[in-house]
């Protein structure tokens, strides 16, 4: 993309930023719902080949569970907050005391508690970097999905698939507790949006 | 029993083969896996699809497998290159899922069943028939193409294998 012509290193560790204040909050939030330590790693930020963006969680075919939304206002884009099957468990039996089955089907109730949980979080996580840039972002109704990772995630790429055949991703990735299972926030800003953002931040374009 | 050519097609791509050769595409959401079979020659193509149209796009070098009307003509091409006659092809079509149900979704949120609309149509514009299609519903599937029977495999989480 030509925004990154330039200064490339610095606009990558600006949005590196953008995805740690945003993450970071929506994994305090977590921590409380869950009244237990949430451990977040450094965001990578990344202009990946589309095929290559499914093997950030398991690669195209691997089942997970998607709470997907649309952000929207000055800076649109696409949010995917990604837990495997086991961590959805977790977060049933930890929060609602649910003994969901492992990899059987949901029921209504569980997925739209796992749709709320994951509107909690990306609201955070807006909420957050609305505040930073002083942009206006909405959210949209968030959307569940529990299907192979490259099905679901090819919904994201869209906007960018106009402009070439890579998109630019910042990834998040969590880890809760003593549990070894990671869960991963997906922000994929529309291309029109990073100059947005960068203005927003006085980052000079 | 030899072991048969796999060869994989990725997001916005296609590829072309020959008698046991195997096409493969994983993890097919709102894209639609097409396939063109030429049963005498034992010719067939697969292209993965991203989006309805090329006149949306907005990148210097067109990637052509990626738009429905620039897919269909793009592999027609490619499949007589190697001796396919066009107009013994038929045409398969999976995918164009709603992975996502959104109240009042916008347009980009349609865009399953707008890839399939635009493949039909650039593929009638060509004179191909399509004889069989697993498309719509909500779910994600991957699909394997058998160059000499023309058989396409498709497999989905909720759903298992099915034939068509």
């Amino acid at each position: 993309m030509n925004m990154f012509s330039q200064d490339a290193d610095f606009k990558m560790d600006v949005l590196r930023e953008v995805g740690n204040i945003g993450a970071g909050n929506a994994a305090t939030a977590l921590s409380r719902l869950l009244d237990k330590p949430v451990d977040m790693a450094v965001p990578k930020v990344n202009l990946l080949p589309f095929e290559r963006i499914a093997e950030q969680v398991g690669g195209s075919e691997a089942v997970i569970v998607a709470i997907f939304l649309r952000m929207e206002g000055d800076a649109p884009g696409n949010m995917f907050f990604l837990i495997s099957r086991e961590q959805a468990r977790h977060l049933l039996q930890g929060l609602l005391g649910i003994d969901a089955a492992a990899d059987g089907d949901y029921s209504e109730l569980e997925l739209s508690a796992l749709c709320e949980i994951g509107n909690i979080l990306a609201g955070s996580y807006l909420s957050a970097l609305a505040d930073l840039t002083g942009l206006y972002m909405s959210p949209t109704v968030p959307s569940i999905a529990v299907d192979m990772a490259g099905a679901i995630l090819s919904y994201g790429l869209l906007q960018f698939g106009t402009m070439g055949d890579d998109a630019l991703l910042i990834d998040t990735t969590f880890l809760h507790g003593s549990q070894e299972s990671e869960g991963h926030f997906f922000l994929i800003p529309d291309p029109d949006s990073f100059e947005k953002l960068f203005r927003a931040l006085g980052v000079p374009i | 029993m030899t072991e048969a050519n796999l060869i994989k097609i990725g997001m916005a791509d296609m590829n072309v083969g020959i008698g046991g050769t195997l096409l493969r595409t994983t993890g097919l959401g709102s894209c639609v896996g097409l396939t063109l079979h030429d049963a005498e020659r034992q010719i067939a193509g697969m292209a993965h699809i991203m989006l309805p149209s090329s006149e949306i796009a907005r990148e210097g070098k067109l990637n052509l497998a990626k738009y429905a009307d620039t897919a269909v003509p793009e592999l027609i091409d490619r499949l007589a290159r190697i001796g396919a006659d066009p107009r013994r092809l038929v045409a398969k079509l999976a995918g164009g899922a709603q992975m996502f149900a959104f109240a009042g979704g916008s347009d980009s949120m349609r865009i399953g069943p707008r890839n399939v609309e635009s493949t039909k149509h650039a593929l009638a514009l060509r004179s191909i028939p399509v004889i069989a299609e697993d498309t719509g519903g909500n779910y994600g599937r991957t699909i394997e193409l058998d160059c000499r029977s023309g058989i396409v495999s498709i497999r989905s989480v909720q759903h298992g294998v099915k034939e068509i």
